[in-house]
């Protein structure tokens, strides 16, 4: 995420309207961190592999190979260097899996958090604005969603409406807007009296104009750093829901299903399940790295 | 007082009204249940079932028998197991809610001291590495640590059993998975509160009184910064469940999560149905007293 190209109107005013940092500041602050560096590095890797899978793995991810069925890694005793973190149970290249499955991950945990900011950022605008029984039914809904073990209900909903892409997605943004709304409408809620919005109104402007243009950019730091850590669980739970049985379908690898899988086989072949966790690791740790390093840069006070 | 839990006591009938909605949605969202429920069924016997479910109802009168239904425990009878689906979620329950608390308890005995020291020395190594790794165990799927802990401690060490749930030593790799999920989570709540407690202006005077500095941290400081980790705790009970629930399938533990994960594989819809209620009540049940435990200790919150 390139927090340089971010518009500098967005940046100027912290939550109750004083300036906070300017945008060039914010990204000398960013880039001064190691760790956050670190991240942008692994999640350049990730992304750039993920976008050049067809070409650069070594091997079709669905092509299996009964002769090199659990191959070991290549620095194991028995491994082949043409299968650089071996094979599962069927001869499937592990790596060429691994790099095809960053593909799901990515898409679902990005897309997921698109459709969560959607809704929860207008749900939230709304809310916040209108206030009164829209606002008291609003967040009854937030609470009752909180009820649930998010993992759980998207679980029984995937499997309700049948396991597939579109689904996983849908169930995972769904299930994890309310953030977004509690945020959103925290800042409505404290910007709703502030002078320039005052000012708006007095000058004539209607609400879903003063909604847009002056409410909502000031809500953009908090969101692009909630989206970001965001990101990170989405594919957690992609891969928890995949691992569970009810993931992004049969036809692609899934890091998840990957995983599922070499458990049943944890006894004879350890790699199986550990690369494929690795990588969820890797990429999941990268994001956080980066999405802290934001807040801090960024918004100080979520 | 009074009128504060009244206030609660409401509002907790209306979110337990709300979560059997959304129980009740569960099997309805896929626009025909009965073709979920029996796939490859010839039309008379889904026309059975249908009658039997009373799917002919507008769904209002569904919607309302269900809830009635609900508040008697009454989810139907499983299609698998042919008992009834709320005896079955109730029986595993104790599995679920001993495993959650024994990997609490275990992250409090990491979590507590770790962050408090780690608040007092904010910004040395020792609080570099504990920030580390919280966000190390924060960025491990739940999982995958248990199956690489039984790669350590069952395949190459043959410590521990593989999976199971029937002596104590099988219960120490489930626990110990399930605390490297919450530890993290915890450890975070309580060096943040510890971090908002310490600069105030009373834990500086209880110093300059020279008060010993142990008993300024552990005295003083501690006791206000307990009210926040008790209360995002129970706000994070949810997500504790959600853990336990990928805990179990892991070490193939007989509790709720398993029955649900199960279930779900073989299109049980009245054991999901029973067990996602009973999880989101046990939720609702502990948010729910640490509101009141709140309102209790933090008399401004009363009059909102």
């Amino acid at each position: 995420m390139a927090v340089g190209s971010l518009p500098s109107s967005s940046l100027a005013y912290g939550g109750a309207g004083e300036p906070v940092v300017s945008d060039s500041r914010a990204w000398r602050k960013f880039a001064r961190n190691p760790a956050a560096l670190l991240g942008m590095l692994i999640l350049a890797v990730v992304v750039g592999s993920a976008l050049a899978a067809p070409w650069i793995t070594p091997h079709d991810p669905a092509k299996q190979s009964l002769i090199r069925r659990f191959t070991p890694p290549v620095w194991a005793p028995g491994g082949n260097p043409s299968y650089l973190l071996g094979t599962d149970q069927v001869g499937r290249d592990i790596l060429s899996r691994i790099v095809h499955g960053a593909r799901i991950s990515l898409v679902v945990g990005v897309l997921a958090v698109v459709v969560s900011v959607l809704v929860g950022v207008t749900l939230g605008l709304v809310s916040g604005f209108v206030g009164g029984r829209v606002d008291t039914v609003l967040m009854t809904v937030v609470d009752i969603t909180w009820s649930f073990p998010q993992i759980l209900l998207a679980l029984a909903f995937v499997a309700a409406l049948g396991p597939s892409l579109v689904t996983v997605t849908l169930v995972l943004g769904l299930t994890g807007w309310e953030r977004y709304a509690r945020v959103v409408r925290a800042e409505v809620l404290a910007l709703r009296e502030k002078d320039f919005v005052e000012a708006a109104r007095a000058m004539g402007i209607g609400a879903p104009r003063i909604l847009l243009r002056h409410v909502l950019p000031n809500t953009f730091s908090s969101i692009v750093v909630l989206s970001t850590l965001q990101v990170a669980q989405a594919i957690l739970q992609e891969a928890a829901l995949s691992f569970l049985g009810v993931g992004s379908g049969r036809t692609h690898p899934t890091w998840g299903q990957m995983i599922a899988l070499g458990r049943d086989f944890v006894t004879v072949a350890w790699w199986l399940p550990t690369f494929p966790g690795l990588a969820i690791l890797s990429t999941v740790l990268a994001i956080n790295l980066v999405g802290d390093r934001l807040r801090d840069a960024l918004d100080p006070r979520v | 007082m009074t009128a504060f839990v009244v206030r609660r006591l409401v509002r907790l009938v209306v979110v337990v009204i709300g979560v059997s909605l959304v129980t009740f949605a569960i099997l309805h969202a896929s626009g025909d249940p009965v073709a979920l429920i029996m796939p490859e069924a010839p039309e008379a016997d889904r026309a059975v079932l249908r009658r039997t479910l009373g799917l002919h109802d507008p769904l209002p009168v569904q919607f309302a028998r269900f809830v009635g239904n609900t508040l008697t425990g009454n989810f139907g009878t499983s299609f698998f197991h042919r008992t009834p689906a709320f005896s079955l979620v109730v029986e595993r329950m104790p599995t679920t809610l001993l495993l959650t608390s024994l990997s609490m308890a275990l992250a409090m005995a990491i979590a507590l001291p770790v962050g408090i020291y780690s608040a007092v020395r904010r910004g040395r190594p020792v609080d570099q590495v504990a920030t580390g790794t919280v966000f190390l165990g924060q960025s491990m799927p739940v999982f995958w640590t248990g199956i690489m802990l039984i790669l350590l401690f069952s395949v190459q060490w043959r410590l521990l059993p593989v999976s199971g749930w029937d002596s104590w030593a099988s219960i120490v790799l489930p626990t110990a998975t399930l605390s490297t999920f919450t530890a993290p989570l915890l450890l975070r709540i309580v060096r943040s509160s510890m971090l908002d407690v310490i600069r105030l202006d009373y834990v500086r005077t209880a110093r300059a009184k020279g008060v010993s500095e142990w008993l300024v941290i552990c005295r003083h400081a501690l006791k206000n910064a307990a009210l926040p980790v008790v209360t995002v705790t129970g706000l994070q009970f949810g997500l504790l469940l959600g853990g336990a629930v990928i805990t179990e399938t892991v070490f193939a533990i007989p509790g709720v999560g398993r029955l649900i994960v199960g279930a779900i594989r073989q299109l049980d819809f009245p054991v999901v149905q029973a067990g996602v209620f009973m999880l989101a009540m046990i939720v609702v049940a502990v948010n729910f007293l640490v509101d009141l435990l709140y309102g209790y200790l933090n008399p401004q919150i009363r009059i909102r």
